[in-house]
């Protein structure tokens, strides 16, 4: 038999909207697997007949008096749960929006996610609220279960309903969910056994699925950081080590290795790796909170972070950077007002400079002109501190690319750094961002215009060395994609369909004259897109910084690249990039088969008109 | 790695942002098997050092061989070992074997209330004297702002919500709706005068964890833990009057880990010794409101 040891473990987040059945899930789960110590079932069963209430499995979960009073889950209660293959923890997520940062909490812990969707309630604002927040805490293993099943007599068009217009919203903020299932935690349909209620379902049930899940590889492969959390010298009993301590976040290292801490860049080499109680070690590897003494003696402070110095990419050294920031703090967070900011081991003194933009949550609408980020508020920004630190790129190593944000005592933000700025990069996006949008905003948001209209709102960019060919090719598109019944406008900038980047002209306000096209057309863009369209144009020899104005923009509105000359345009993270032949019939053909898959385009009538 | 081996890592993380942070920290030590094992994943956090006091609250009504236990390793391991009591409630009787208050009632007056005033300096602290090997009063009477305690999650539905850092107000006070959120591994270590920390290192681990990490790294527990001859043993300690044994012939660390795994405890909870747990559907959870760990 396997010692308990030797078992896998994996932490699970189950999020969703208020009431949709998170907490029944994980009760019946327990319940069915018999994961429940002996009596609590019959426990839980007696108290609701003496309260003369009907049992629940959530009683099991919700088990302080508060939970059970209101019927909703305040804070993150964890589970222990286990099948032949692994050990789960479940971490239960309270749905309500007052307890956001609750629910962020549960996440932050977890490998992977379910979502729960009520079925007869269908896709709701926390839904999509928390859909967004696992893909910026970085969990990619996300499955969706549309539970209450029963409800809705078990009837596939609903579940496909459902399905299809969650699927769209994931699309849009880049998460590829594992599955979808269809499940009534009340009855315990394709929990632990598949339904006889529901034939038409082909795939495995829950627990399956669950085992299914894979783990995070820890990835020796990459760089080395050791954030610096202490430096002990405890002299007593004459120990005279001066030991170096905290968690190797990433890489690994070896006894006789060259370090260089940063942001200060005092150097030395390992000399041992120390422990307690335990053989002694030649290296260590990530995941390990270990200690170092090293061969030369350097004085430092706690924070700094330990990287080797032979060859290994180093993180980046600088005080300002571009975010991806979630605020929870009940006050506001300002510009220019000084905030605590841990990142990996440091803290440092950190200004919020300028806000991009800021994200709406649940819709995915964009605000350009906040002045300030709310409660629940995602927002793009960039912060400065107020000395140099050490950080590298979410993207690239996560534990040293995120951070949290304290004021008053309480952590009041978290996020991710998406890039690096330099001091002259630093000025060139100030000036970018529209500061000159003060546009009344609709009511109606994109997502239901995105349903009446069958497509999502795109800018399509159609590029390469031949203007005439392009214009060409643009307008064509509007016209056949009209004919089809698509709401579609062509408007192209005459500069920008001959005038070439190399022979830019620059303006009385320093700026360059193409430049200006670019935002130009940027801003009408927003708008139409804003109304549910997609917009044609045409640019001769879009550049990758070009493509990046638009990006920041638009953003979350993807961006279509058609490309004729097969020259390569930028890899940015949500623009659609498709080479076509300089032949006009064989392209059109391309590119509208392009946006059928894509989903821009649908013909999912059905699905909607219900 | 293993769950052990990551555990054993979390743990030794949380300990030392602990120290790192609190200027005044202390460890609770209720000489039961988890916060054992907490003390020896101090030592491992800092190298073979305990570099903080470790706090006991002694209701009087401890099994005898708890405190003897107790001061066997506070010699041996050279620890700052510091014991307070309600020497009030004592002394007046007020306690549940006394007969004047129910059980619950004598949890707040002997543990809650006595943890509270010694945490904060205002009742007596007793410090074990290493030379003398006796307790004498401790002229420190500064209040900890750091506490780490050895609760488990998987003890009981309150606990289940508790945070790695858990503000507690002036008052002692625990609100669950407003606990600080915890990202990655970022913390809550930033707190108003007045309020205290308690850390709880042990959160992510269940008894059959602990039980193979005793096995793995040898360490010592008492004795009450196994059958010795009477075809009982304790299962989790407390005060005498109110923790029964339960049946079973487990004589060693190893029987017990067979026990929880696949035998006659795999589906029991383990506070099922635990008087007090039952008086009310919530009881914990108000203990626990009021300071209870």
């Amino acid at each position: 038999m396997k010692s308990e040891s030797e078992h896998e473990q994996m932490n699970i987040v189950i999020v969703g909207h208020v009431d949709h059945g998170k907490s029944t899930v994980i009760g019946r789960l327990l319940a069915d697997t018999r994961s429940l110590p002996e009596g609590k079932l019959e426990q839980v069963r007696r108290n609701c007949e003496l309260n003369a209430k009907p049992f629940e499995y959530a009683f099991l979960l919700d088990a302080l008096k508060d939970e059970q009073a209101q019927g909703i889950t305040i804070d993150s209660a964890r589970c222990f749960f286990k099948t032949a293959k692994r050990h789960y923890i479940i971490i239960d997520a309270p749905g309500h929006l007052e307890f956001l940062k609750n629910m962020i909490s549960g996440a932050a812990r977890a490998e992977a996610a379910l979502l729960v969707i009520d079925a007869k309630e269908g896709v709701r604002e926390n839904s999509r609220r928390h859909g967004f927040m696992l893909s910026m805490l970085g969990i990619d293993q996300v499955m969706i279960l549309v539970n209450k099943m029963d409800l809705v007599n078990y009837r596939q068009d609903r579940f496909d309903q459902i399905k299809a217009e969650y699927q769209n919203f994931l699309k849009q903020i880049q998460v590829e969910p594992i599955t979808f299932i269809p499940i009534s935690a009340r009855t315990g349909a394709n929990l632990t056994t598949l339904s006889n209620d529901m034939p038409w379902y082909q795939g495995k049930h829950l627990l399956q699925l669950i085992d299914d899940l894979k783990k995070a590889k820890i990835k020796p492969e990459q760089p080395f950081r050791f954030p610096l959390q202490d430096i002990y010298k405890f002299s007593e009993g004459g120990d005279e080590r001066r030991i170096f301590a905290g968690m190797v976040e990433s890489g690994k290292i070896h006894v006789g290795d060259e370090v260089v801490f940063l942001p200060s860049f005092k150097k030395s080499e390992i000399s041992s790796i120390e422990g307690f109680n335990e053989p002694v070690k030649s290296e260590v590897s990530a995941g390990c909170a270990t200690g170092f003494t090293l061969k030369t003696q350097v004085y430092l402070k706690p924070g700094e972070l330990m990287c080797r110095s032979n060859g290994e990419p180093l993180p980046n050294i600088g005080v300002t950077f571009r975010a991806n920031l979630f605020w929870m703090g009940k006050s506001p967070m300002i510009p220019d007002k000084k905030y605590k900011m841990k990142i990996a081991a440091n803290r440092v003194w950190v200004v919020l400079q300028q806000i991009v933009r800021v994200l709406d949550a649940a819709d995915l609408s964009t605000e350009f002109q906040k002045v300030q980020i709310d409660r629940h508020d995602v927002a793009e920004c960039i912060l400065q501190t107020l000395k140099p630190v050490a950080f590298d790129l979410s993207r690239e190593i996560e534990a040293t690319g995120r951070f949290v944000i304290i004021d008053n005592y309480e952590i009041v933000g978290g996020g991710i750094i998406t890039q690096s700025i330099t001091a002259a990069e630093s000025y060139n996006h100030k000036t970018l961002v529209p500061t000159d949008y003060s546009w009344e905003k609709s009511n109606i948001p994109i997502m239901a215009r995105t349903a009446r209209y069958h497509q999502h709102p795109k800018l399509v960019i159609i590029t390469g060395k031949d203007g005439f060919y392009l214009k060409k090719l643009a307008r064509s598109l509007e016209e056949i994609l009209f004919k089809d019944g698509h709401y579609v406008y062509y408007a192209g900038l005459a500069n920008l369909s001959t005038g070439k980047p190399d022979t830019a002209v620059w303006n009385n306000s320093n700026r360059c004259e193409r430049e200006d096209d670019i935002r130009r057309i940027g801003e009408i863009a927003r708008a139409i897109i804003g109304s549910g369209q997609l917009l044609i144009t045409n640019v001769l020899e879009l550049a990758d910084v070009e493509l990046g104005i638009l990006k920041t923009l638009l953003e979350p509105n993807d961006i279509l690249v058609i490309d004729t000359n097969r020259q390569k345009t930028g890899n940015y993270p949500g623009v659609i990039n498709l080479m076509v032949s300089n032949e006009m019939g064989e392209a059109l053909e391309r590119i509208k088969t392009m946006l059928w898959e894509n989903e821009i385009i649908t013909g999912c009538y059905s699905s909607y008109s219900r | 790695m293993n769950v052990l081996e990551r555990l054993e890592n979390q743990s030794i993380y949380i300990l030392r942002e602990a120290y790192r942070n609190f200027k005044n920290l202390c460890m609770l030590w209720s000489i039961g098997k988890d916060s054992t094992v907490l003390l020896w994943l101090a030592r491992k956090s800092f190298f073979g050092h305990v570099p903080f006091p470790l706090v006991h609250i002694d209701t009087s009504y401890k099994i005898p061989e708890m405190i003897a236990y107790r001061d066997k390793l506070a010699y041996e391991w050279q620890l700052t070992m510091i014991v307070g009591s309600n020497q009030k409630a004592l002394a007046e009787g007020q306690t549940f074997p006394a007969g004047k208050v129910d059980r619950i009632a004598c949890c707040r007056l002997l543990k809650s209330e006595a943890l509270k005033n010694t945490l904060s300096g205002e009742w007596t602290r007793y410090k074990f004297n290493h030379q003398e090997r006796k307790y004498i009063l401790d002229p420190d009477r500064e209040p900890y702002t750091g506490v780490i305690v050895g609760v488990r999650a998987d003890e009981e539905g309150s606990r289940s919500k508790e945070r790695y850092f858990s503000p507690r107000d002036i008052q002692n006070e625990w609100d669950i709706g407003e606990q600080p959120p915890e990202l990655w591994n970022q913390f809550k270590t930033d707190f108003a005068p007045g309020t205290h920390i308690r850390v709880h290192p042990l959160l992510d681990w269940t008894e059959l964890n602990i039980w193979e990490y005793i096995e793995k790294e040898r360490i010592p527990v008492t004795s009450l833990y196994f059958d010795r001859g009477s075809g009982k043993r304790y299962r989790s300690l407390g005060c005498f009057p109110c923790t029964k044994p339960v049946d079973s012939d487990a004589q060693n660390v190893a029987e017990i880990i067979e026990e929880l795994r696949s035998g006659k405890f795999s589906n029991i909870a383990e506070r099922s010794g635990r008087e007090q747990d039952r008086e009310d559907g919530g009881s914990l959870e108000t203990l626990r409101r009021d300071g209870y760990m």
